[in-house]
């Protein structure tokens, strides 16, 4: 879900490319880190945690904490260790009948 | 010098933050072949991180200690290494074999000796609603400021420990000061670490620079309440407010973010990994990995430098990173013992001035009892959702250790491995058994210490495959 961000730039961020995150088109800043990117755009939770269903953001910055995991062609990856980049396409991780991310 | 990883290095270095850079730096220079390995995309670490393409404005928001680091990137640049960024090592053995992915794509690698300069991680703060979207480890928000100049609107800052007024400062600097601070230490707390004051005025530095950010934040008016107890962050769906306990009375703050911090400890899932020893500082609450004045583990061919080692600062973690990397020069023959003993001397005086001021900092900004032994309703296993109750309740049934804790529920089974809870998981246990910390131990951490596909291990037998992003530096 889109909200305004808790977060501000201090300079406007220049160089925007279109980014799909849950089915919505999102103008991020290219090279941006991909957990800071969404944050600043207003995303709140980027995935579901298995077992309470319970939303779920990134929580340390530095990949340590894995709670800012989206899944991007198909794969499972840490939003706060890629950058963003035109055209990337990334699914909120939902579990699969509560208990798992696997199919 | 050319880009092959597949040779052996007479040097690997893990952690490209001060202990990483300025070890490398200095093993160049004694003419040691060095791989850099760094899971970020920049070099720096977290505490200098993003430090290369830093603005003017954000370089005066973040302020000179920040700025430091400009100096060790510059003679890193210099230096004839390879650096890999982006490098996650899964395994590494005491031998001095490496495995490691750069964007998907697995190697192997040996050197003859390895350098650990994995840093520090924040301590878990285990509160009521810590996992809300909207919470984050006060790190976190300064990482955000640092790599991506953004700063938190409505934010209030909770815990303890001299960070927090760093970062509290360095928003004020960006013009969204936090809200409040929450802070936990109490009154005696400071009396106490007056015992330990001598030490801190050899390292008055810092005690200079605490004092000048607190005058910061009262300029500024952002308000304080010490001795704050009973944290708890509220909301259905994110972070909405903060609930504590002040003098006697319930407080509520409406606010969007949470930052959390009780400081920070060493990181030690590569040195647990590696099978290394490691035993519980009762002082830093926390669990170190064994070595010795020179930074060599419990296995000879291995060193660990900097935070990881034992927590002592940015300015610590380079001179314990030099002092490495000449014992390691030394090691291989690079260097006479002589010369070795007399270029170190100066390192090893100053890195005792860094650390004289640590026993008064652990004493007047200690992590709370709220979040050393939680109550039983809070989560304390992020990733499967493990209360602390439930973790008594294990050591009631007989559980006597964290690895048997894993056989009772999930705790520390997650993607995180135990990154979050492990030291509390031991800490519920040893108090629940009445047995020590070093008794009780913490989490065997398993390689690979980072999931990885089958492809990527697959990966391992291709010739050709590896090596992709590795960059030559000089
Ligand atoms: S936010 Fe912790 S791993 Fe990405």
């Amino acid at each position: 879900m889109k909200t305004a961000s808790p977060f501000e730039y201090l300079a406007q961020p220049t160089n925007l490319v279109a980014v799909r995150f849950d089915g919505q088109t999102y103008q991020l800043p290219k090279g941006e880190n991909l957990a800071a990117a969404l944050l600043a755009a207003g995303v709140r939770s980027t995935r579901e945690n298995p077992g309470s269903n319970a939303p779920r953001a990134a929580f340390c910055m530095m990949g340590a904490c894995y709670e800012c995991r989206v899944r991007i062609d198909g794969a499972s990856v840490q939003a706060c260790m890629i950058q963003v980049r035109d055209g990337l396409v990334v699914e909120k991780m939902q579990p699969i009948g509560g208990q798992s991310y696997e199919r | 010098m050319s880009a092959n990883d597949r040779r052996d290095f007479d040097l690997a270095i893990i952690g490209a933050g001060p202990a990483g850079m300025a070890a490398a730096a200095q093993a160049a220079s004694a003419g040691l072949s060095v791989l850099l390995l760094d899971e970020q995309a920049r070099l720096g670490g977290q505490i200098y991180r993003d430090i290369e393409r830093t603005s003017e404005q954000r370089g005066r928001i973040l302020g000179k200690d920040y700025l430091a680091g400009r100096a060790l990137v510059d003679d890193l640049v210099k230096s004839s290494i390879t650096y890999v960024p982006q490098a996650s090592v899964w395994q590494a053995d005491q031998d001095g074999h490496l495995c490691y992915t750069v964007e998907g794509l697995a190697t192997q690698t040996k050197a003859h000796r390895v350098l650990l300069a994995t840093g520090a991680l924040e301590r878990p703060v285990p509160i009521p609603g810590w996992t809300l979207p909207g919470v984050m480890m006060a790190g976190a928000g300064q990482i955000l400021l640092k790599q991506s100049g953004l700063v938190a609107k409505r934010a209030v800052i909770a815990g303890s420990g001299p960070l927090i007024y760093l970062i509290a400062a360095q928003m004020v600097r960006a013009g969204n000061p936090p809200l409040a601070l929450i802070e936990t230490q109490t009154a005696a707390d400071f009396w106490q670490a007056q015992h330990h004051l001598a030490g801190a005025l050899r390292g008055w530095r810092y005690l200079i620079k605490g004092l000048g950010l607190i005058g910061e934040l009262r300029r500024a008016g952002v308000k304080r309440y010490r001795g704050a107890s009973d944290l708890q962050a509220e909301g259905q769906e994110r972070a909405e407010a903060l609930r504590f306990s002040h003098r006697g009375k319930q407080q509520w703050l409406a606010c969007e973010t949470i930052f959390l911090h009780m400081g920070v400890v060493p990181n030690t899932q590569l040195s647990r990994a590696m099978n290394l020893d490691h035993y519980w500082s009762a002082a830093q609450h926390c669990f170190h990995p064994k070595t010795d004045g020179w930074g060599r583990s419990s296995a000879a061919a291995i060193f660990i430098a900097g935070d990881g080692a034992g927590i002592a600062g940015a300015k610590g973690a380079e001179l314990a990173g030099r002092i490495a990397a000449l014992r390691i020069a030394a090691d291989l023959g690079r260097l006479d013992e002589a010369t070795m003993a007399q270029s170190a001397t100066p390192l090893h005086r100053e890195l005792a001035r860094e650390r004289a001021a640590r026993p008064f900092l652990d004493r007047a900004y200690p992590a709370s009892s709220q979040v050393l032994a939680p109550d039983d309703a809070t989560m304390v296993c992020r990733c499967e959702e493990v209360s602390a109750g439930d973790i008594r309740r294990y050591a009631a049934m007989g559980c006597d250790g964290p690895n048997q804790a894993k056989a009772f529920g999930r705790a520390g089974m997650g993607p995180c491995q135990g990154r979050y809870c492990g030291l509390t998981v031991s800490m519920l246990l040893a108090s629940v058994n009445q047995r020590s910390l070093d008794e009780t131990g913490y989490f065997r951490i398993r390689p690979p210490i980072k999931p990885l596909t089958l492809g990527e291990i697959a990966q391992l037998d291709d010739p050709d495959a590896g090596a992709k992003e590795v960059m030559d530096l000089g």
